[in-house]
């Protein structure tokens, strides 16, 4: 029985997850999110911005990653343009330019931003580092069109912009290794203040980095993203995907305790 | 034929290492405009790795094809999926390619509604195979495995809203798990893995490691 219960077949444990993540979805109940220091301090960075400020939001996630960073994308977007801060979108991953067209235009739209003069999606560029460079040296020269194919020298959006130097401040949306590149060769090079935002499984690594203050502040997982959503009281998809994913934690948690009491047993009993 | 796929190669390499370490230190305007071009020029390099990424991948499904490998039907869906989206980017949603990126196109439609939403399921299954993995392979086996065991348990609750519900130091105890003990393994691997890249980085400069250059030398 004690085997049978420690070899216990994966799609028994497959149907307690469905059900673990649905039924919080169905009754849908808001669980309290609690802000931590790290996304206070981005949310406090952009809140400190003055009007027609510029901020870099890089959009560096494909659809694999959209249940975690597009909330935090969404909910960064909707106080940069409460705060009429201009915004200025770009990805260094093919598969993000869908998702950072649609965040930057649709929530643009409720606050009735024009496209070109309150906000702009660069679009995606090939090369990572090289593109970063390249910005630092002159963002003209890295994306003379933004996404539509739109001369981007005479924006009234990038007004004020040459480099990444002039940037109030960059954000990074991440589901693989360029905030690491954002720092080396973007922050350290060209002097900007970076914040970041990152799949729960990056977050960890980033640790370091927060602690020598190369980044200001960190959003990991789609916790950090309700939290963002807490402090700017709109409360929306991140804030409504903890319940499902509190209970699926707790599930885990049961099942790694109740494999161990089942793994002991079978020790004594041998 | 040596000199040219070896000796050269191997020249740039130097020439270009050397003059791009030495950039970096000189704030000149001479050496920032060549920061500038040279950036430029990777950008341009880098498209052809799009070129390059596609052949590799349709060679090895269209062998796996040929071969009738295990699984080879799902290698039709990359020509089928490949196909229909390249011939409806290139459409440009009838203005053609060589047109301004038109809005509304059945490119776009089949990313939101093909590639978006099959994305996020394939990242979503994670979530059964990770509690499935946890239940078999996360044992107090040793005295280390139960101090994994113990903080993994703590960050999973802590990181959570639940968590506060429970007892309201779980998340410091979280917090403190990552700022603390995670921070310093992780800083220590990317100190390790830092000096490995300036170790290679030189060798590739001086002409020690030549694995790039293909051959298997």
């Amino acid at each position: 029985m004690i085997e049978r219960l420690i070899n216990l077949d994966r799609r028994i444990i497959f149907m307690f997850v469905a059900i673990a993540v649905t039924v919080p979805l169905l009754a849908k109940f808001n669980l309290p999110v609690r802000t931590t220091r790290d996304v206070e301090n981005i949310f406090n960075k952009i809140d400190s911005l003055p009007e027609n400020s510029h901020v870099l939001i890089a959009f560096d996630y494909d659809p694999a990653s959209k249940e975690e960073l597009q909330p935090m994308a969404e909910a960064l977007l909707h106080h940069c343009y409460q705060k009429d801060v201009k915004v200025i979108g770009m990805t260094l991953t093919p598969g993000g330019t869908g998702l950072a067209v649609s965040a930057i235009e649709n929530i643009g739209k409720q606050y009735d931003k024009t496209k070109g003069t309150d906000f702009v999606f660069l679009g995606y560029k090939t090369g990572v580092e090289l593109v970063m460079i390249n910005m630092g040296e002159n963002i003209y020269s890295a994306f003379p069109e933004d996404f539509q194919g739109n001369p981007t020298l005479n924006l009234p959006v990038l007004e004020g912009i040459d480099s990444l130097k002039d940037f109030d401040y960059v954000v990074d949306l991440a589901s693989g290794s360029s905030i690491e590149a954002w720092i080396a060769f973007g922050k350290e090079k060209y002097g900007f203040d970076l914040g970041a935002g990152c799949t729960a499984v990056i977050g960890p690594d980033m640790y370091p980095f927060l602690q020598s203050e190369q980044l200001n502040g960190l959003m990991s997982g789609l916790k950090g993203a309700a939290e963002y959503e807490t402090l700017i009281k709109q409360e929306s998809s991140a804030v409504a995907g903890m319940s499902p994913q509190s209970v699926v934690h707790i599930l885990v948690v049961l099942f790694v305790l109740f494999g161990n009491t089942m793994y002991f047993m079978s020790k004594r009993n041998r | 034929m040596n000199f040219l796929k070896r000796t050269i190669p191997l020249i740039i390499a130097f020439v270009m290492g050397v003059t791009m370490a030495l950039q970096y230190y000189v704030p000149h305007e001479v050496s920032q405009s060549l920061l500038k071009v040279v950036s430029r020029w990777g950008i341009t390099i880098g498209g052809f790795a799009v070129f390059l990424g596609a052949y590799s991948l349709f060679h090895l499904h269209l062998t796996k094809i040929k071969r009738k490998l295990p699984g080879w039907g799902y290698s039709t869906f990359v020509f089928l999926g490949a196909g229909i989206t390249i011939v409806f980017g290139l459409y440009n949603g009838g203005e053609f390619f060589w047109q301004d990126k038109q809005e509304g196109t059945m490119f776009e439609w089949i990313y939101f509604n093909v590639q978006v939403p099959a994305g996020a399921t394939m990242f979503s299954i994670l979530a059964f195979f990770m509690a499935s993995a946890a239940y078999r392979t996360f044992r107090a086996r040793t005295n280390e495995a139960t101090i994994l065991l113990i903080a993994a348990i703590i960050v999973m609750l802590g990181r959570v809203p639940i968590g506060t519900m429970i007892s309201q130091y779980l998340p410091i105890a979280a917090d403190w798990i990552m700022s603390v003990p995670n921070m310093a393994a992780k800083r220590g691997i990317l100190i390790g893995v830092s000096i490995g890249a300036i170790a290679t980085s030189l060798k590739i400069i001086f002409g020690i490691e030549r694995a790039y250059l293909g051959g298997g030398d």
